[in-house]
């Protein structure tokens, strides 16, 4: 068997966080670049998405899922950067010990300086939603639904009843009717809608496709084939009410209840996670818990906007060229949390460890406000501030802040929302 | 005669509910609207509804079945549906380059349709 290799920086995953990071690392200064995806093809999820909506603020212009994936694809096809695809990685260890497989060169192993993890992430599935019933053909996530139409050109049905009303879930209501099929109604256990304001007029409103809040499916009917769903309401506290079941007959239902970041290998390798987001806790460099390893995308947490995913990996990647290039030895000062104020979820990174650079702060409120200003304080000093007429929790909220030149020493930092009322 | 239309503002979270009245086509008023945006949002969705248009179309001779398309600009909403149905019977040769024009002039619109990305000539499936 061949020495093992020690790439200066590879990175798992090529979808628009690993296509960054990659690019990154190389403007950064790294010669020694590997990039591995399991599929055939770059691009990860975007190849199937081929409606507009995304770049708008990365390219000032609104592109297509392909579309924005081929950009990427061209720059990292002209800068030199290794990609190996049909690359599985199976293992990962804390001490940067990578295990892959693929069909040329079988399994190998890798001990690169710096790895950047960009496995975006995978469906919450029926079993982790739980409905009753058989488990017959014709039950589908999404994701799955979209790759079998806009890729292998199969439809997965004729009649179909949506369960969840995120982005995913909208986009494809009209994907399927605009290929033919009878979409008979999207189904929300919440009051409000899971995705953005513009899917839901563009999807189903253009189409007179109803969205029916507060409902769930409560059984699936057929046994090798979906006959029909129970359809029924729920309560405020998201119990289905007896006496409103309805049967809908449908060929298809199609799950579109969530996704969860991929991190299998981030735990085999010891990188701690973050209950909430369900992937790593990161610093503003985007390093995790274990030196040398970064992470950047959605298998951070589930960001709403690619362009979103972009700046995250451009600072991962740089970042692990900067960690390379200093030789690994600085050395990693002790972090400071960064702290969810009032009305927020969660916020990524959650450490912050050098406060040297401008750093970005992506959150999530937990209530819906009107008139409301996100504001970051520094050891009480407002160093951000801006208003928004609305935050909503399926809308992730991007603030930031800046040292101002040099290094700044800090006790606390915390990102918060507050209203105009609460001000007055 | 007077009517309303109803719509949902799509340019922030705020969503506003806008109701915009029209006398034979000529708009007398929008209401609901928490700014300008809005305002100009419902006249243009009353007026001249646009949408991009994204689909596939077959391909022959590719790595993939499938190639995705959009239209260079948006198109009448309401000849939507007719686009999606004219690309449905479309089939071109792979290797197409990304951007390259694959149904100029959809519908008489002025408006091309464009690959959506790169497609290698191989093997399928
Ligand atoms: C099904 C689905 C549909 C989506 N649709 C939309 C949409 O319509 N609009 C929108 O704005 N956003 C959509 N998103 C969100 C979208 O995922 C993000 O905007 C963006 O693609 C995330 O980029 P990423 O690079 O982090 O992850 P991905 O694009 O998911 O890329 C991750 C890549 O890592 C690879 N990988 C994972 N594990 C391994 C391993 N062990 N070894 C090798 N390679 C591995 C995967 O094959 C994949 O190519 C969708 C997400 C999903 C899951
Ligand atoms: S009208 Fe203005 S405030 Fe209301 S949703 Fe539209 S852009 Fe937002």
């Amino acid at each position: 068997m061949s020495a093992v290799r020690r790439p200066q920086c590879v990175v798992i995953g090529a979808g628009p966080a690993g296509l960054g990071a990659a690019l990154a690392a190389r403007e950064a200064g790294l010669g020694d670049v590997m990039l591995l995806e399991r599929d055939f093809e770059l691009g990860g999820i975007l190849p199937q998405c081929i409606h507009d909506g995304f770049g708008s603020i990365v390219f000032d212009q609104v592109l297509t899922g392909p579309q924005y994936a081929q950009r990427f694809i061209d720059r990292v096809e002209a800068a030199g950067i290794e990609v190996k695809l049909n690359t599985m990685v199976l293992e990962m260890r804390g001490d940067r010990r990578i295990t892959a497989v693929n069909p040329r060169d079988g399994v190998f192993e890798l001990e690169p300086a710096s790895i950047v993890l960009a496995m975006g992430c995978r469906e919450r599935t029926r079993h982790q939603v739980m409905i009753p019933g058989y488990r017959p053909a014709g039950v589908i996530c999404a994701g799955a639904a979209q790759r079998d139409i806009n890729i292998e050109g199969l439809m997965p049905g004729r009649r179909v009843v949506i369960l969840g009303s995120g982005d995913i879930g909208l986009i494809m209501a009209r994907r399927f009717t605009l290929e033919g099929a009878e979409v008979e109604g999207v189904y929300e256990i919440m009051d409000h809608p899971g995705g953005l304001t513009r899917n839901v007029v563009q999807c189903l409103h253009d189409y007179d496709i109803p969205l029916h809040l507060s409902h769930t499916v409560t059984f699936i009917h057929g046994r090798k084939r979906v006959e029909a769903v129970t359809v029924t309401r729920v309560d405020e506290n998201l119990k289905p009410i007896k006496g409103t079941e309805r049967r809908v007959p449908c060929d298809a239902l199609v799950l579109s209840v969530g996704l969860i970041p991929e991190n299998e290998l981030s735990k085999q390798a010891g990188v701690e996670l973050d209950p909430l987001t369900a992937g790593p806790v990161v610093d503003e460099r985007m390093h995790t818990s274990v030196d040398g390893i970064f992470a950047c995308g959605n298998v951070v947490c589930v960001f709403d906007l690619v362009d979103w995913v972009t700046q995250t990996a451009e600072r991962a990647g740089r970042s692990a060229a900067e960690y390379v290039l200093e030789g690994g030895r600085r050395k990693r000062r002790p972090p400071v949390r960064v702290t969810a104020g009032r009305n927020v979820k969660f916020v990524v990174p959650q450490l912050l460890r050098e406060f040297d650079r401008e750093i970005e702060l992506f959150f999530r409120v937990e209530h819906p406000e009107r008139a409301a200003r996100t504001r970051v304080l520094v050891d009480g000093e407002e160093l951000y501030s801006r208003k928004a007429k609305m935050v909503r929790p399926p809308e992730m909220v991007k603030a930031g802040a800046d040292p101002g030149g040099a290094r700044r020493e800090l006790e606390n930092i915390t990102v918060e929302v507050v209203t105009e009322e609460e001000e007055a | 005669m007077k009517k309303t239309h109803n719509y949902t503002c799509i340019n922030c979270p705020l969503s506003c509910s806008l109701e915009l009245t029209e006398e034979d086509g000529e708009v007398l008023e929008v209401r609901g609207a928490d700014c300008k945006v809005g305002q100009k949002y419902a006249v243009e969705e009353f007026r001249n509804p646009r949408r991009t248009v994204s689909t596939t179309v077959r391909v022959q001779g590719g790595v993939l079945p499938l190639l995705p398309v959009v239209s260079a600009a948006p198109i009448p909403k309401a000849l939507v549906r007719e686009a999606v149905r004219t690309l449905a019977a479309v089939t071109v040769e792979a290797p197409v380059a990304d951007g390259q024009v694959i149904y100029p002039d959809i519908l008489g619109t002025g408006v091309d349709i464009i690959a959506s990305r790169r497609l290698e000539a191989g093997v399928s499936g």
